[in-house]
């Protein structure tokens, strides 16, 4: 367990050094991308794989957008590397590897699987990004006014 | 006096150019390097603002910009400008960003903001060292979290440090998307059960997994939803299908990947 969300968020940092995220930003990227994972392995014991997909993009773009607020940078450098564990790269090669070794249909299952997480994330991520921005300036403390004069 | 008047309009024709080519250069770096449809036309729209160009009109696709401005009293201007998609590099958006928002706090004069856009466009890239641990550190990471023990993501720590070489020497500068990727895909499934057929590595299959991982299109996939989220169909569209030709790509990669090796070995460690 331990091990695994240290993994996550190797992975995630890796990620965003790839993606060019600036150095700063990499420690707060490693620990969306770890509660992500958290959240999915928690969810995942009693939920199904797509039902937890969910829950964790929508804790990863709740961080996301609250640490974009909080360190007035764009939301996309938190957002990319963090959902990077839950996009189903894994579901994409067992489908590969089911149809060329001729088990056609635990190919359409997994595949089936794959599309289902897919279309979780998305709505994962439709959702939070329906809340609006003044509940996350709220929460970090930001006074609304701020964001007002800053527009003159 | 007319004389003044006219001195006045010229300078503020000049001015209204300037800064219409300021948005369009702030708009290009953070299109070109990932951000979302929506953020790019909300810079471009404020910096207009600020500078006081009101009549600036921009539309903006997943490949290009197109810009107005114009009036009864703005001298018309009109850009069109085609935006190759090249790699993602968020430090760049970031900085834009916050251009953009200490421009609004006054701190520019739009000279200086585009001295500050030429420096940020030339800002230097990763060494290619790094990006290349970093992509076999990834693979490593990610075989472990998906059920690999150490040695298995020894071996995905070697794959992928050796697939990003192949991206940036070779798929990036040579070959096309499609070839790149099912190309890149074939080799980490090659490379993964040579180590499995010598005795490296117990989980073929967690190996292959984490190490196609820097192939995913994570980027195009969530930018893709956001921008269709926020009614930006077109250019949503696009990069939908920019990633789901990837992910079919490196599916077809995988599968070809195996399919040469139980030619080879006639199904023998897979």
């Amino acid at each position: 367990m331990i091990i695994q969300l240290a993994a996550a968020m190797m992975g995630t940092i890796a990620f965003s050094v790839l993606f060019g995220v600036p150095a700063v930003y990499y420690f707060y990227c490693g620990l969306i991308g770890c509660a992500g994972w958290g959240v999915y392995l928690a969810a995942s014991s009693v939920l199904g794989a797509a039902a937890s997909a969910l829950a964790a993009t929508m804790v990863v773009i709740f961080l996301s957008r609250l640490a974009a607020v909080w360190k007035q940078c764009p939301v996309t450098i938190f957002l990319i590397a963090g959902i990077f564990p839950l996009v189903p790269g894994a579901g994409v090669y067992w489908t590969a590897y089911y149809i060329v070794t001729d088990q056609l249909w635990m190919a359409v299952e997994t595949g089936y699987a794959a599309v289902k997480t897919a279309v979780a994330i998305v709505l994962g991520i439709v959702f939070i990004f329906e809340i609006p921005q003044g509940f996350f300036l709220a929460l970090c403390g930001h006074r609304r006014k701020m964001g007002r004069s800053g527009k003159k | 006096m007319g004389n003044r008047n006219a001195a006045e309009k010229k300078l503020q024709k000049k001015n209204d150019e300037e800064v219409m080519e300021l948005a369009i250069q702030a708009g290009h770096i953070l299109l070109e390097n990932g951000a979302e449809i929506f953020r790019v036309e909300e810079t471009m729209n404020r910096i207009c603002r600020y500078y006081d160009v009101q009549s600036g009109s921009h539309f903006v696709l997943s490949n290009g910009i197109f810009a107005t401005a114009g009036n009864s009293q703005e001298r018309f201007f009109a850009k069109v400008q085609h935006i190759p998609v090249s790699g993602t590099h968020l430090d760049k958006v970031a900085a834009v960003n916050q251009l953009s928002r200490e421009i609004e706090e006054g701190k520019y004069t739009v000279r200086e903001a585009m001295d500050e856009l030429e420096r940020i466009k030339a800002m230097p890239e990763k060494r290619k060292s790094i990006q290349m641990m970093a992509s076999g550190i990834g693979s490593a990471a990610f075989c472990c979290l998906f059920g690999g023990n150490a040695l298995d993501s020894l071996v995905a720590f070697g794959a992928g440090l050796i697939l990003y070489a192949y991206v940036l020497f070779i798929s990036g500068p040579y070959l096309s998307k499609i070839v790149g990727n099912v190309g890149g895909s074939t080799l980490v499934t090659i490379i993964c059960a040579f180590f499995h057929i010598m005795g490296v590595g117990e989980h073929l299959n967690f190996m292959i997994i984490g190490s196609i991982m820097p192939l995913i299109p994570g980027v195009a996939f969530t930018n893709a939803i956001r921008d269709v989220a926020d009614g930006d169909y077109i250019s949503g569209a696009v990069r939908m299908l920019d990633a789901l030709l990837i992910f079919f790509c490196i599916a077809i990669g995988v599968g070809l990947g195996i399919a040469i090796v139980n030619g080879i070995t006639g199904g023998v460690g897979l």
